[in-house]
């Protein structure tokens, strides 16, 4: 059985007459210990798919389960430890005049964790940052150290599950490579599964084992990393965004 | 061919409580009727780079050149009247996101008819307006024309800038990540007309961005800057060649569709390459 199970889930926003359907019936299934990848462009509805899993927004239609149990109505607190989110801005993510330390501190307390200072030494040290970082603010760190102290904010309730939202897009080419190496190093050492989104199809062909491309808040196909290789895509978006992806020249050239 | 912009030993400084900070340390190139790169990360001075150029360093600021000269003319002492000539008429700039460049109460069309030249009859500045939101792909320059910036979609608002930035037949458009808010679908339509722009008017194009990859299959010749130097400078065919260690790292650490290297390469810093 699959660890997480999203079925023909709908998202709808504001009342009527004015209403929004950021998602309309899509549905996936992911194995523990997998990586599985949501692409799409801008209103595509894939960052609503994480934030309704998390419940960051309301299930207005469809089911989902994680381990089997059914997330409709109140969840249990045990959920909010096993399931963490990384946010895409690591700048509008950590509040500004909290400490690194105090960052860490919160959850910890939340759910009522003990030796919670050896546990921030070795979350800061398991993403990279030594303990000199642990009494600093968000603004004496780089956007990438501030994105290893999110992702030690997600870890440090040792999840099972970690709902990654743009991760890398609002860092360096180079500062990309690290966090993306990171969560490699952290997902075969743990066990972990996660969900990524992301607009970049390189980054999720590196990180995920498949893939589910949205369009306008509908599920477009499911690819394997191998047919995203293989250039095996199905539908016309698909082809689109690959050839895209390739830079200018290569689209060009398709189009006339 | 002489050339169009001339640029020697620019230099960017700001000053901070620990004496002045150069963002753009000696960046020397020049630019023909052709597409020109700049690529670097964030901090490398790119943007400053573009800035300077339309004397738009933002005060406290301090720009100083060897030579700084566009068309024959030098632009390091001109004064406000000739840059009024020059900003917007001759030399245009577009900026990496429409939502915060475009006037919000003011329908595009009124923007558009603003940067037509002065001293235009408004029917002529009315129909210049149309024609160039149909040359840069709006389908419906009417209902565009008529809208708000906030009722347009983030390809629109950047294309009917672009429009803007180019009802005045400029010599040279600096363009400052003028793709990296839009999606990569759009991106390619958004370069397609820019490229377009510079074969037929015979326009020079700065085309200042984070993405190599990018930058290298549009632009002719590219310029990597880091830490306010240019560290290299190639031909964007040959980028598979590039020599400097911080071009190849950049390079290789974008992931990649296929190829499965793992961990990906990381970019090793050497503090040589910012002296």
């Amino acid at each position: 059985m699959a660890l997480i199970e999203v079925d023909n889930l709908s998202v709808t926003f504001g009342h009527a007459g004015s209403r929004v359907q950021a998602v309309r019936g899509v549905s996936f299934a992911v194995d523990k210990g997998e990586s599985y990848g949501i692409v799409g462009e801008s209103g595509s509805g894939k960052s609503t798919v994480l934030r309704a899993l998390v419940g960051l927004a309301p299930v207005t239609g469809g089911r989902l389960t994680i381990e089997g149990r059914d997330l409709a109505g109140r969840r249990p607190a045990d959920f909010y430890r096993k399931v963490q989110m990384v946010f895409q801005d690591p700048y509008a993510s950590l509040h500004p005049r909290h400490t690194v330390d105090q960052v860490l501190a919160e959850p910890l307390s939340i759910h009522r964790f003990p030796d919670r200072g050896a546990r921030i030494a070795r979350a800061l040290e398991d993403v990279g940052l030594g303990p000199g970082f642990r009494f600093r603010y968000p603004h004496q760190l780089s956007g990438g150290q501030r994105q290893r102290v999110a992702i030690a904010r997600a870890l440090i309730l040792e999840p099972e599950v970690l709902l990654l939202d743009e991760p890398t897009s609002a860092l360096d080419a180079s500062i990309q490579a690290e966090v993306l190496n990171l969560l490699d190093r952290l997902r075969a050492e743990r066990g972990l599964t996660y969900i990524l989104v992301s607009h970049d199809l390189a980054v999720v062909a590196h990180m995920c084992e498949r893939l589910l491309v949205m369009q306008h808040g509908q599920a477009v196909e499911e690819l394997t990393r191998e047919d995203l290789r293989g250039r095996a895509a199905a539908k016309e978006y698909t082809k689109a965004l690959l050839t895209a992806s390739e830079g200018y020249r290569a689209a060009a050239e398709t189009a006339t | 061919m002489s050339a169009l912009l001339d640029v020697e030993d620019l230099r960017v400084s700001f000053p901070s409580r620990s004496g002045p900070v150069e963002a753009v340390r000696g960046v020397s190139f020049t630019l023909g009727r052709e597409r020109l790169g700049i690529v670097g990360e964030s901090g490398s001075g790119k943007s400053q780079t573009g800035r300077a150029i339309l004397g738009l360093t933002p005060p406290p600021g301090r720009t100083e050149a060897r030579r700084l000269t566009f068309d024959g003319k030098d632009l390091r002492h001109a004064s406000a009247a000739e840059w009024r000539a020059i900003r917007g008429k001759r030399i245009s700039m577009v900026m990496q996101d429409p939502k915060f460049s475009l006037n919000p109460v003011m329908t595009v069309g009124r923007q558009l008819m603003e940067a037509a030249a002065r001293g235009t009859a408004a029917r002529d500045a009315r129909a210049q307006a149309l024609a160039m939101l149909e040359a840069v792909q709006i389908r419906e320059p009417e209902r565009v024309f008529r809208a708000y910036p906030h009722e347009l979609s983030g390809g629109m608002g950047q294309r009917a800038m672009i429009a803007m930035m180019l009802i005045t037949e400029p010599d040279l458009l600096i363009a400052d990540e003028p793709t990296s808010a839009l999606d990569v679908t759009v991106q390619i339509e958004v370069l397609r007309i820019l490229d377009r722009l510079v074969r037929e008017r015979g326009m020079g194009l700065i085309f200042i961005s984070h993405d190599l990859r990018l930058v290298s299959s549009f632009c002719d010749r590219v310029l990597v800057m880091y830490a306010g130097k240019v560290v290299e400078e190639l031909r964007a065919s040959e980028l598979t060649k590039a020599r400097h260690p911080y071009t190849q790292g950049l390079f290789n650490c974008l992931p990649r569709i296929e190829g499965d290297r793992r961990p990906l390469p990381v970019l090793e810093r050497d503090a040589d390459w910012a002296r």
